[in-house]
Protein backbone atom coordinates (compact mmCIF):
# COMPACT_ATOMS: atom_id res chain seq x y z
CA UNK A 1 0.00 0.00 0.00
CA UNK A 2 1.46 3.01 -1.19
CA UNK A 3 0.06 6.26 0.30
CA UNK A 4 -0.19 10.01 -1.64
CA UNK A 5 -1.30 12.84 -1.05
CA UNK A 6 -4.14 14.71 -2.25
CA UNK A 7 -7.65 13.65 -3.15
CA UNK A 8 -7.92 11.43 -6.20
CA UNK A 9 -4.02 10.73 -5.95
CA UNK A 10 -3.23 13.72 -8.37
CA UNK A 11 0.57 15.01 -8.92
CA UNK A 12 0.92 18.38 -7.33
CA UNK A 13 3.65 20.73 -8.01
CA UNK A 14 5.01 22.18 -11.54
CA UNK A 15 5.46 19.43 -15.09
CA UNK A 16 3.92 16.83 -12.36
CA UNK A 17 2.19 13.98 -13.70
CA UNK A 18 1.35 10.51 -13.55
CA UNK A 19 1.22 9.64 -16.91
CA UNK A 20 4.38 7.44 -18.00
CA UNK A 21 4.98 8.06 -21.74
CA UNK A 22 7.11 10.20 -22.94
CA UNK A 23 4.85 13.55 -22.92
CA UNK A 24 8.22 15.92 -22.82
CA UNK A 25 9.01 14.70 -26.24
CA UNK A 26 6.96 17.03 -28.36
CA UNK A 27 7.34 20.42 -26.71
CA UNK A 28 11.05 19.73 -26.99
CA UNK A 29 11.76 18.46 -30.65
CA UNK A 30 9.08 21.55 -31.79
CA UNK A 31 10.45 24.10 -28.65
CA UNK A 32 14.09 22.80 -30.70
CA UNK A 33 13.12 22.72 -34.29
CA UNK A 34 11.39 26.77 -33.96
CA UNK A 35 14.39 27.98 -32.11
CA UNK A 36 16.76 26.61 -34.68
CA UNK A 37 15.04 28.33 -37.56
CA UNK A 38 14.67 31.44 -35.41
CA UNK A 39 18.42 31.25 -35.17
CA UNK A 40 18.54 30.88 -38.85
CA UNK A 41 16.50 33.67 -40.00
CA UNK A 42 18.57 35.94 -37.52
CA UNK A 43 21.50 34.71 -39.26
CA UNK A 44 20.28 35.66 -42.93
CA UNK A 45 19.52 38.39 -41.44
CA UNK A 46 22.64 39.46 -39.68
CA UNK A 47 24.60 38.71 -42.67
CA UNK A 48 22.21 40.14 -45.37
CA UNK A 49 24.74 38.86 -48.31
CA UNK A 50 24.62 35.77 -50.55
CA UNK A 51 21.14 36.05 -51.14
CA UNK A 52 21.14 36.20 -55.22
CA UNK A 53 22.57 33.84 -57.81
CA UNK A 54 22.36 34.63 -61.54
CA UNK A 55 25.85 33.77 -62.06
CA UNK A 56 26.61 37.00 -63.22
CA UNK A 57 24.18 37.64 -65.44
CA UNK A 58 22.34 41.12 -65.57
CA UNK A 59 19.37 39.85 -67.47
CA UNK A 60 15.78 38.92 -66.29
CA UNK A 61 15.98 36.07 -64.10
CA UNK A 62 17.60 34.72 -60.81
CA UNK A 63 17.17 33.38 -57.95
CA UNK A 64 16.15 35.53 -54.56
CA UNK A 65 16.83 34.03 -51.31
CA UNK A 66 13.12 34.23 -49.51
CA UNK A 67 14.40 35.72 -46.97
CA UNK A 68 15.20 39.09 -49.17
CA UNK A 69 12.00 38.99 -50.93
CA UNK A 70 9.98 41.20 -52.16
CA UNK A 71 13.61 43.05 -52.24
CA UNK A 72 13.07 46.61 -51.07
CA UNK A 73 16.97 47.59 -51.42
CA UNK A 74 19.39 46.13 -52.84
CA UNK A 75 22.66 46.53 -51.17
CA UNK A 76 25.60 46.37 -53.89
CA UNK A 77 28.54 46.77 -50.87
CA UNK A 78 27.61 42.93 -49.92
CA UNK A 79 28.86 39.98 -51.70
CA UNK A 80 26.19 38.21 -53.91
CA UNK A 81 23.87 40.95 -52.96
CA UNK A 82 20.84 41.09 -56.24
CA UNK A 83 21.11 43.55 -58.68
CA UNK A 84 19.65 47.26 -58.22
CA UNK A 85 17.63 46.97 -61.11
CA UNK A 86 16.06 43.81 -59.05
CA UNK A 87 14.91 45.97 -56.16
CA UNK A 88 11.47 48.34 -55.38
CA UNK A 89 13.65 51.25 -54.01
CA UNK A 90 16.96 51.01 -55.54
CA UNK A 91 20.11 50.97 -53.62
CA UNK A 92 20.16 50.15 -50.30
CA UNK A 93 20.57 54.01 -48.23
CA UNK A 94 24.78 54.34 -47.81
CA UNK A 95 23.84 55.23 -43.96
CA UNK A 96 22.68 51.78 -42.60
CA UNK A 97 25.57 50.38 -41.32
CA UNK A 98 26.49 46.70 -43.11
CA UNK A 99 26.95 45.28 -40.03
CA UNK A 100 23.56 45.88 -39.04
CA UNK A 101 20.53 43.14 -40.14
CA UNK A 102 20.38 44.10 -44.03
CA UNK A 103 17.53 46.44 -44.02
CA UNK A 104 15.59 44.70 -46.82
CA UNK A 105 15.13 41.58 -44.48
CA UNK A 106 14.37 43.39 -41.63
CA UNK A 107 11.75 44.98 -43.19
CA UNK A 108 10.53 42.01 -44.62
CA UNK A 109 10.66 39.37 -41.85
CA UNK A 110 8.27 40.79 -39.42
CA UNK A 111 5.04 39.83 -41.98
CA UNK A 112 5.95 36.09 -42.31
CA UNK A 113 6.88 36.19 -38.56
CA UNK A 114 3.65 37.54 -37.20
CA UNK A 115 1.49 35.02 -39.55
CA UNK A 116 3.36 32.68 -37.81
CA UNK A 117 3.21 33.91 -34.56
CA UNK A 118 -0.35 34.55 -34.37
CA UNK A 119 -1.14 31.01 -36.52
CA UNK A 120 -3.48 28.60 -34.39
CA UNK A 121 -0.87 26.12 -34.63
CA UNK A 122 1.89 28.29 -33.92
CA UNK A 123 0.30 29.52 -30.52
CA UNK A 124 -0.97 25.91 -29.59
CA UNK A 125 2.75 24.92 -29.89
CA UNK A 126 4.58 28.03 -28.43
CA UNK A 127 1.98 28.02 -25.23
CA UNK A 128 2.76 24.10 -24.66
CA UNK A 129 6.71 24.49 -25.49
CA UNK A 130 7.50 27.78 -24.47
CA UNK A 131 5.31 29.04 -21.62
CA UNK A 132 4.21 25.69 -20.64
CA UNK A 133 0.79 26.38 -20.45
CA UNK A 134 0.59 23.40 -20.19
CA UNK A 135 3.70 22.03 -21.68
CA UNK A 136 1.37 18.52 -22.01
CA UNK A 137 -1.76 17.52 -21.85
CA UNK A 138 -2.71 16.57 -18.17
CA UNK A 139 0.81 17.79 -16.93
CA UNK A 140 0.82 20.24 -14.06
CA UNK A 141 1.72 23.89 -16.32
CA UNK A 142 4.00 26.69 -15.00
CA UNK A 143 2.95 28.84 -12.40
CA UNK A 144 1.41 31.80 -13.53
CA UNK A 145 1.80 35.19 -12.10
CA UNK A 146 -1.81 36.44 -11.17
CA UNK A 147 -4.72 34.70 -12.51
CA UNK A 148 -4.77 32.84 -15.77
CA UNK A 149 -6.54 34.97 -18.42
CA UNK A 150 -5.79 32.85 -21.48
CA UNK A 151 -6.06 34.78 -24.76
CA UNK A 152 -7.47 37.74 -22.98
CA UNK A 153 -5.68 40.47 -21.79
CA UNK A 154 -2.11 40.83 -22.58
CA UNK A 155 -2.48 38.05 -25.71
CA UNK A 156 -5.58 40.08 -26.86
CA UNK A 157 -3.34 41.05 -30.16
CA UNK A 158 -3.86 37.49 -31.07
CA UNK A 159 -7.13 37.98 -32.44
CA UNK A 160 -6.00 40.15 -35.40
CA UNK A 161 -4.38 37.25 -37.07
CA UNK A 162 -6.41 37.75 -40.08
CA UNK A 163 -4.39 40.62 -40.13
CA UNK A 164 -1.12 38.88 -40.37
CA UNK A 165 -2.51 36.95 -42.84
CA UNK A 166 -3.72 39.53 -45.69
CA UNK A 167 0.17 40.29 -45.35
CA UNK A 168 1.36 36.74 -45.63
CA UNK A 169 -1.19 36.59 -48.99
CA UNK A 170 0.87 39.55 -50.29
CA UNK A 171 4.31 38.07 -49.45
CA UNK A 172 3.32 34.89 -51.03
CA UNK A 173 2.28 36.76 -54.44
CA UNK A 174 6.12 37.95 -54.18
CA UNK A 175 7.17 34.38 -53.32
CA UNK A 176 5.38 33.36 -56.84
CA UNK A 177 6.91 35.96 -58.60
CA UNK A 178 10.46 34.66 -57.65
CA UNK A 179 9.84 31.48 -58.83
CA UNK A 180 8.96 32.51 -62.05
CA UNK A 181 11.81 34.66 -62.02
CA UNK A 182 13.95 31.50 -61.03
CA UNK A 183 13.47 29.55 -64.58
CA UNK A 184 15.24 32.45 -66.33
CA UNK A 185 18.65 33.75 -66.40
CA UNK A 186 19.41 36.38 -68.38
CA UNK A 187 15.97 36.25 -70.09
CA UNK A 188 16.63 33.09 -71.11
CA UNK A 189 13.83 30.30 -70.14
CA UNK A 190 15.54 27.30 -68.63
CA UNK A 191 15.78 25.10 -65.77
CA UNK A 192 17.82 24.43 -62.67
CA UNK A 193 17.79 22.60 -59.23
CA UNK A 194 17.14 26.06 -57.48
CA UNK A 195 14.63 27.05 -59.92
CA UNK A 196 12.51 23.58 -58.33
CA UNK A 197 13.68 24.56 -55.01
CA UNK A 198 12.20 27.82 -55.52
CA UNK A 199 8.80 26.78 -56.89
CA UNK A 200 8.10 24.44 -54.49
CA UNK A 201 8.45 27.40 -51.45
CA UNK A 202 5.52 28.86 -52.68
CA UNK A 203 3.24 25.55 -52.82
CA UNK A 204 4.52 24.67 -49.48
CA UNK A 205 3.97 27.61 -48.16
CA UNK A 206 0.85 29.11 -49.99
CA UNK A 207 -0.39 25.14 -48.69
CA UNK A 208 -0.13 27.01 -45.31
CA UNK A 209 -1.59 29.73 -46.00
CA UNK A 210 -4.40 29.05 -47.25
CA UNK A 211 -5.53 26.18 -44.60
CA UNK A 212 -5.04 28.95 -42.32
CA UNK A 213 -8.54 29.21 -39.62
CA UNK A 214 -8.96 32.89 -40.20
CA UNK A 215 -8.90 32.20 -44.23
CA UNK A 216 -11.73 28.86 -43.33
CA UNK A 217 -13.01 31.49 -41.37
CA UNK A 218 -13.98 33.93 -44.27
CA UNK A 219 -13.94 31.69 -47.48
CA UNK A 220 -17.21 30.43 -45.66
CA UNK A 221 -16.76 29.14 -42.31
CA UNK A 222 -18.57 32.25 -41.15
CA UNK A 223 -21.87 31.59 -42.69
CA UNK A 224 -24.55 29.24 -40.57
CA UNK A 225 -25.67 28.31 -43.89
CA UNK A 226 -24.18 27.50 -47.12
CA UNK A 227 -26.83 27.08 -49.23
CA UNK A 228 -29.14 29.74 -48.00
CA UNK A 229 -27.22 32.73 -50.09
CA UNK A 230 -29.46 35.36 -51.41
CA UNK A 231 -27.24 35.84 -54.90
CA UNK A 232 -27.54 31.92 -56.35
CA UNK A 233 -29.43 29.40 -54.60
CA UNK A 234 -28.16 26.25 -56.14
CA UNK A 235 -24.60 27.77 -57.29
CA UNK A 236 -23.85 29.64 -54.54
CA UNK A 237 -24.28 26.44 -52.20
CA UNK A 238 -21.72 24.80 -54.13
CA UNK A 239 -19.19 27.43 -54.34
CA UNK A 240 -18.98 28.44 -50.80
CA UNK A 241 -19.32 25.07 -49.34
CA UNK A 242 -16.49 23.88 -52.05
CA UNK A 243 -14.32 26.58 -51.12
CA UNK A 244 -15.10 25.55 -47.44
CA UNK A 245 -14.38 22.30 -47.97
CA UNK A 246 -11.20 22.50 -49.81
CA UNK A 247 -9.53 25.06 -47.51
CA UNK A 248 -10.72 22.50 -44.86
CA UNK A 249 -8.97 19.55 -46.22
CA UNK A 250 -5.76 22.21 -46.15
CA UNK A 251 -6.45 23.04 -42.54
CA UNK A 252 -6.58 19.45 -41.23
CA UNK A 253 -3.29 19.56 -42.29
CA UNK A 254 -2.03 22.57 -41.24
CA UNK A 255 0.43 21.67 -38.34
CA UNK A 256 2.32 19.23 -41.32
CA UNK A 257 1.99 22.03 -43.50
CA UNK A 258 3.47 24.68 -41.11
CA UNK A 259 6.67 22.79 -40.61
CA UNK A 260 7.75 21.57 -43.73
CA UNK A 261 6.94 25.32 -45.21
CA UNK A 262 8.89 26.98 -42.40
CA UNK A 263 12.06 24.49 -43.02
CA UNK A 264 11.76 24.59 -47.03
CA UNK A 265 12.12 28.46 -46.65
CA UNK A 266 14.94 27.92 -44.44
CA UNK A 267 16.50 25.51 -46.83
CA UNK A 268 15.78 27.72 -50.18
CA UNK A 269 17.32 30.23 -48.44
CA UNK A 270 20.14 28.45 -47.14
CA UNK A 271 20.66 26.92 -51.05
CA UNK A 272 20.60 30.08 -52.61
CA UNK A 273 23.77 31.31 -50.49
CA UNK A 274 25.52 28.12 -51.03
CA UNK A 275 25.20 28.35 -54.32
CA UNK A 276 26.11 32.28 -54.26
CA UNK A 277 28.94 31.71 -52.09
CA UNK A 278 30.09 29.30 -54.97
CA UNK A 279 30.25 26.91 -51.82
CA UNK A 280 28.10 24.43 -54.49
CA UNK A 281 27.02 24.00 -57.80
CA UNK A 282 23.85 24.55 -59.45
CA UNK A 283 22.85 22.42 -61.74
CA UNK A 284 21.17 23.74 -64.75
CA UNK A 285 20.16 23.85 -68.48
CA UNK A 286 21.83 27.31 -68.83
CA UNK A 287 24.64 25.63 -67.70
CA UNK A 288 27.25 26.46 -64.82
CA UNK B 1 -3.33 -16.65 -17.40
CA UNK B 2 -0.71 -13.61 -16.06
CA UNK B 3 -1.31 -11.64 -13.36
CA UNK B 4 -0.86 -7.70 -13.45
CA UNK B 5 0.03 -4.93 -11.06
CA UNK B 6 -3.29 -2.36 -10.94
CA UNK B 7 -2.83 0.74 -8.64
CA UNK B 8 -6.41 1.82 -7.99
CA UNK B 9 -7.40 5.03 -5.49
CA UNK B 10 -9.54 4.62 -2.72
CA UNK B 11 -10.91 7.77 -0.61
CA UNK B 12 -13.24 9.96 -0.66
CA UNK B 13 -13.82 13.58 -1.05
CA UNK B 14 -11.70 13.74 2.87
CA UNK B 15 -8.67 12.10 1.37
CA UNK B 16 -7.48 8.51 0.52
CA UNK B 17 -4.85 6.68 -0.98
CA UNK B 18 -3.66 4.22 -3.31
CA UNK B 19 -3.91 1.00 -3.40
CA UNK B 20 -2.20 -1.89 -5.39
CA UNK B 21 -4.22 -5.01 -6.45
CA UNK B 22 -2.92 -8.02 -8.15
CA UNK B 23 -5.90 -9.27 -11.29
CA UNK B 24 -5.62 -12.01 -12.97
CA UNK B 25 -5.63 -11.75 -16.44
CA UNK B 26 -8.02 -13.28 -19.60
CA UNK B 27 -7.03 -11.82 -23.01
CA UNK B 28 -8.95 -8.84 -24.77
CA UNK B 29 -9.48 -7.30 -21.06
CA UNK B 30 -10.21 -3.40 -20.75
CA UNK B 31 -9.26 -1.31 -17.38
CA UNK B 32 -12.92 -1.56 -16.89
CA UNK B 33 -12.80 -5.80 -16.41
CA UNK B 34 -10.38 -5.29 -14.21
CA UNK B 35 -11.40 -2.68 -11.93
CA UNK B 36 -14.72 -5.23 -12.14
CA UNK B 37 -12.64 -8.25 -11.34
CA UNK B 38 -11.29 -6.35 -8.06
CA UNK B 39 -15.08 -5.06 -7.15
CA UNK B 40 -15.61 -8.92 -7.20
CA UNK B 41 -12.77 -10.47 -5.42
CA UNK B 42 -11.10 -8.31 -3.64
CA UNK B 43 -12.55 -4.98 -2.69
CA UNK B 44 -16.39 -5.42 -2.77
CA UNK B 45 -17.02 -1.70 -2.17
CA UNK B 46 -14.65 -0.48 -4.78
CA UNK B 47 -16.63 2.88 -6.32
CA UNK B 48 -16.67 2.94 -9.99
CA UNK B 49 -19.35 4.52 -12.60
CA UNK B 50 -19.76 2.47 -15.68
CA UNK B 51 -23.12 1.79 -17.48
CA UNK B 52 -22.74 0.33 -21.79
CA UNK B 53 -18.81 -0.97 -21.80
CA UNK B 54 -18.94 0.25 -24.93
CA UNK B 55 -17.76 3.68 -25.47
CA UNK B 56 -20.90 4.92 -25.47
CA UNK B 57 -22.76 5.97 -22.41
CA UNK B 58 -19.67 8.31 -21.17
CA UNK B 59 -19.72 6.91 -17.49
CA UNK B 60 -16.43 5.57 -17.15
CA UNK B 61 -14.18 8.33 -17.48
CA UNK B 62 -10.97 8.45 -15.54
CA UNK B 63 -7.97 8.79 -15.47
CA UNK B 64 -5.20 5.91 -16.65
CA UNK B 65 -1.68 6.13 -15.95
CA UNK B 66 -2.26 10.00 -15.87
CA UNK B 67 -4.14 10.45 -18.99
CA UNK B 68 -8.01 10.84 -19.29
CA UNK B 69 -9.67 7.77 -20.62
CA UNK B 70 -12.62 5.55 -20.81
CA UNK B 71 -12.21 2.48 -19.16
CA UNK B 72 -14.29 0.58 -20.53
CA UNK B 73 -12.19 1.42 -23.95
CA UNK B 74 -8.41 1.60 -22.90
CA UNK B 75 -7.12 -2.20 -23.24
CA UNK B 76 -4.99 -3.16 -20.47
CA UNK B 77 -2.44 -4.62 -23.14
CA UNK B 78 -2.00 -1.37 -24.77
CA UNK B 79 0.60 -0.61 -21.55
CA UNK B 80 3.78 -3.60 -21.39
CA UNK B 81 3.56 -6.33 -19.48
CA UNK B 82 5.36 -5.56 -16.42
CA UNK B 83 4.13 -2.15 -15.96
CA UNK B 84 1.83 -0.99 -13.26
CA UNK B 85 -1.83 0.30 -14.68
CA UNK B 86 -2.68 3.21 -12.05
CA UNK B 87 -6.19 4.20 -12.04
CA UNK B 88 -7.69 7.75 -10.77
CA UNK B 89 -10.97 9.60 -10.66
CA UNK B 90 -11.08 12.82 -12.81
CA UNK B 91 -9.01 15.71 -11.55
CA UNK B 92 -11.13 18.51 -12.66
CA UNK B 93 -14.23 17.26 -10.49
CA UNK B 94 -15.04 16.74 -6.97
CA UNK B 95 -14.87 13.22 -5.97
CA UNK B 96 -17.81 11.34 -4.17
CA UNK B 97 -15.80 7.74 -3.49
CA UNK B 98 -13.02 6.09 -4.94
CA UNK B 99 -13.49 6.42 -9.23
CA UNK B 100 -16.78 8.17 -8.77
CA UNK B 101 -16.54 12.14 -9.29
CA UNK B 102 -19.66 14.91 -9.27
CA UNK B 103 -19.84 16.05 -12.59
CA UNK B 104 -23.16 18.09 -11.75
CA UNK B 105 -21.31 21.08 -12.68
CA UNK B 106 -21.25 20.19 -16.03
CA UNK B 107 -24.95 20.53 -16.73
CA UNK B 108 -25.16 23.14 -14.94
CA UNK B 109 -23.41 24.88 -17.85
CA UNK B 110 -25.38 23.48 -20.22
CA UNK B 111 -28.40 25.09 -18.12
CA UNK B 112 -27.08 28.48 -18.89
CA UNK B 113 -27.04 27.84 -22.56
CA UNK B 114 -29.88 29.52 -24.86
CA UNK B 115 -31.38 26.53 -26.77
CA UNK B 116 -32.24 26.50 -30.32
CA UNK B 117 -34.02 29.37 -31.48
CA UNK B 118 -35.61 27.95 -35.16
CA UNK B 119 -36.31 30.21 -37.83
CA UNK B 120 -40.35 29.84 -38.55
CA UNK B 121 -41.50 26.80 -40.61
CA UNK B 122 -41.78 27.43 -44.01
CA UNK B 123 -45.41 27.91 -45.66
CA UNK B 124 -45.52 24.41 -45.89
CA UNK B 125 -45.14 23.76 -42.39
CA UNK B 126 -41.66 22.43 -42.99
CA UNK B 127 -38.20 23.40 -41.87
CA UNK B 128 -36.08 22.26 -44.86
CA UNK B 129 -32.29 22.36 -44.18
CA UNK B 130 -29.66 20.85 -46.77
CA UNK B 131 -27.09 17.95 -45.93
CA UNK B 132 -24.01 20.50 -47.05
CA UNK B 133 -25.07 22.69 -44.27
CA UNK B 134 -25.04 20.20 -41.41
CA UNK B 135 -22.44 18.38 -42.45
CA UNK B 136 -20.33 20.46 -39.64
CA UNK B 137 -22.51 20.11 -36.85
CA UNK B 138 -23.03 16.71 -36.87
CA UNK B 139 -19.97 16.14 -35.89
CA UNK B 140 -20.54 17.59 -32.87
CA UNK B 141 -23.54 15.59 -32.11
CA UNK B 142 -21.24 12.54 -31.70
CA UNK B 143 -20.26 13.96 -28.32
CA UNK B 144 -21.01 11.68 -25.62
CA UNK B 145 -20.71 14.04 -22.48
CA UNK B 146 -18.16 11.62 -20.55
CA UNK B 147 -16.25 14.93 -19.90
CA UNK B 148 -12.64 13.79 -20.72
CA UNK B 149 -12.13 17.26 -22.43
CA UNK B 150 -13.59 19.57 -19.35
CA UNK B 151 -11.22 16.86 -16.84
CA UNK B 152 -8.16 17.60 -19.01
CA UNK B 153 -8.45 21.76 -20.01
CA UNK B 154 -5.93 22.87 -18.22
CA UNK B 155 -7.99 26.08 -17.69
CA UNK B 156 -10.00 24.07 -15.61
CA UNK B 157 -8.20 21.63 -14.76
CA UNK B 158 -5.52 23.30 -13.33
CA UNK B 159 -5.98 27.24 -13.85
CA UNK B 160 -9.42 26.77 -11.58
CA UNK B 161 -11.56 29.12 -13.87
CA UNK B 162 -14.44 27.17 -13.56
CA UNK B 163 -15.66 30.90 -13.08
CA UNK B 164 -15.01 31.73 -16.48
CA UNK B 165 -15.27 28.93 -19.03
CA UNK B 166 -17.62 26.73 -20.05
CA UNK B 167 -15.31 23.87 -20.79
CA UNK B 168 -14.40 22.48 -24.19
CA UNK B 169 -17.49 20.41 -23.76
CA UNK B 170 -19.95 23.04 -24.15
CA UNK B 171 -17.88 25.44 -27.21
CA UNK B 172 -18.80 22.26 -28.93
CA UNK B 173 -22.65 22.92 -27.93
CA UNK B 174 -22.49 26.28 -29.01
CA UNK B 175 -21.20 25.97 -32.18
CA UNK B 176 -23.37 23.31 -32.86
CA UNK B 177 -26.22 25.76 -31.96
CA UNK B 178 -24.64 28.84 -33.60
CA UNK B 179 -23.68 27.21 -36.85
CA UNK B 180 -27.18 25.95 -37.14
CA UNK B 181 -28.88 26.70 -40.19
CA UNK B 182 -32.17 27.28 -38.65
CA UNK B 183 -31.36 28.94 -35.61
CA UNK B 184 -31.89 32.85 -35.14
CA UNK B 185 -30.50 33.34 -31.64
CA UNK B 186 -27.09 35.29 -31.13
CA UNK B 187 -25.19 33.61 -28.78
CA UNK B 188 -21.94 35.33 -29.82
CA UNK B 189 -21.58 38.23 -26.73
CA UNK B 190 -22.31 35.63 -24.48
CA UNK B 191 -19.77 33.19 -25.76
CA UNK B 192 -16.93 35.97 -25.27
CA UNK B 193 -17.87 37.18 -21.83
CA UNK B 194 -20.09 34.63 -19.77
CA UNK B 195 -18.75 31.30 -21.58
CA UNK B 196 -15.12 32.93 -21.72
CA UNK B 197 -14.15 31.74 -25.34
CA UNK B 198 -11.09 33.79 -24.77
CA UNK B 199 -9.86 31.88 -21.80
CA UNK B 200 -9.23 29.04 -23.92
CA UNK B 201 -5.86 29.08 -25.35
CA UNK B 202 -6.37 26.60 -28.07
CA UNK B 203 -3.68 23.78 -26.91
CA UNK B 204 -6.06 21.10 -27.65
CA UNK B 205 -5.73 18.61 -25.20
CA UNK B 206 -9.49 18.37 -25.38
CA UNK B 207 -9.20 17.06 -28.74
CA UNK B 208 -6.72 14.74 -28.02
CA UNK B 209 -8.60 13.00 -25.37
CA UNK B 210 -11.70 12.53 -27.11
CA UNK B 211 -13.36 9.20 -27.36
CA UNK B 212 -15.41 10.29 -30.16
CA UNK B 213 -12.25 12.30 -32.14
CA UNK B 214 -14.17 15.30 -32.25
CA UNK B 215 -12.36 18.24 -34.00
CA UNK B 216 -13.03 20.25 -30.63
CA UNK B 217 -10.82 22.73 -31.02
CA UNK B 218 -10.21 23.06 -34.71
CA UNK B 219 -13.84 22.45 -35.85
CA UNK B 220 -15.13 24.29 -33.02
CA UNK B 221 -13.43 26.68 -30.74
CA UNK B 222 -11.36 28.61 -33.44
CA UNK B 223 -14.90 29.05 -35.61
CA UNK B 224 -16.48 30.21 -32.79
CA UNK B 225 -13.19 32.72 -31.83
CA UNK B 226 -13.01 33.79 -35.39
CA UNK B 227 -17.02 34.85 -35.12
CA UNK B 228 -15.74 36.57 -32.15
CA UNK B 229 -13.12 38.72 -33.88
CA UNK B 230 -15.75 39.78 -36.20
CA UNK B 231 -17.84 41.20 -33.79
CA UNK B 232 -15.57 42.35 -31.09
CA UNK B 233 -12.10 43.09 -32.42
CA UNK B 234 -11.53 43.13 -36.48
CA UNK B 235 -11.56 47.01 -37.00
CA UNK B 236 -12.66 47.03 -40.52
CA UNK B 237 -15.77 44.69 -40.22
CA UNK B 238 -16.45 47.10 -36.76
CA UNK B 239 -16.17 50.26 -39.18
CA UNK B 240 -18.33 48.38 -41.93
CA UNK B 241 -21.18 48.07 -39.57
CA UNK B 242 -21.07 50.92 -38.09
CA UNK B 243 -21.45 52.54 -41.63
CA UNK B 244 -23.58 50.26 -43.50
CA UNK B 245 -25.53 48.76 -39.82
CA UNK B 246 -25.16 45.42 -41.95
CA UNK B 247 -23.37 42.02 -40.73
CA UNK B 248 -25.35 41.81 -37.15
CA UNK B 249 -27.44 38.32 -37.01
S1 LIG C 1 -7.90 23.71 -26.55
FE1 LIG C 1 -8.91 25.17 -25.17
S2 LIG C 1 -10.72 24.11 -24.43
FE2 LIG C 1 -9.37 22.56 -25.33
S3 LIG C 1 -8.18 21.80 -23.60
FE3 LIG C 1 -7.00 23.45 -24.52
S4 LIG C 1 -7.56 25.30 -23.42
FE4 LIG C 1 -9.11 23.76 -22.94
S1 LIG D 1 -16.46 16.36 -26.67
FE1 LIG D 1 -15.52 14.34 -26.63
S2 LIG D 1 -14.33 14.32 -24.74
FE2 LIG D 1 -15.76 16.01 -24.57
S3 LIG D 1 -17.52 15.22 -23.50
FE3 LIG D 1 -17.95 15.01 -25.69
S4 LIG D 1 -17.21 12.97 -26.25
FE4 LIG D 1 -16.34 13.45 -24.24
S1 LIG E 1 -4.21 29.42 -38.36
FE1 LIG E 1 -2.21 28.90 -38.92
S2 LIG E 1 -1.86 30.44 -40.40
FE2 LIG E 1 -3.81 31.05 -39.69
S1 LIG F 1 -19.10 2.34 -19.71
FE1 LIG F 1 -20.13 3.53 -21.19
S2 LIG F 1 -18.51 4.64 -22.04
FE2 LIG F 1 -17.46 3.29 -20.74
Amino acid sequence: MAAETGTGGHAAGMFKTLRTDAWWFEPLWTGLGFLIFTIYANYEMMKGDNYWFSNGAHGFGGYLSPFFSPLLFADTRVWAGAPVAESFFGEAPTWWPTWFPSISAALILPLPLSFRLTCYYYRKFYYRAYFMSPPACAVNPAPQPGKYEGERMLLLFQNLHRYALYAAIVVLGFLSYDAFMSFFRDGVFGVGVGSLILTLNPILLGSYTFGCHAWRHLIGGKKDCFSCDAFNHDKGMKKSYGAWRAVTWLNERHMLLAWVSMIWVGWTGLYVRLVASGAITDFSTWGN
Amino acid sequence: MAERNFRVWRGDADGGEFVNYKVEMEPGMVVLDAIHRIQTHQANDLAVRWNCKAGKCGSCSCEVNGKPKLSCMTRVNDYAPEETITVQPLKTFPIVKDLVTDVSWNYEQKAKIQPLQPRPREADGTHRMQQEDVDRIQEFRKCIECFLCQDVCHVLRNQDRKDAFVGPRFMIHLAQLEMHPLDTADRIPAIKNEYGSGLCNITRCCTDVCPEHIGITDNAIIPLKERVVDRYYDPVMMIWRAITGAGAK
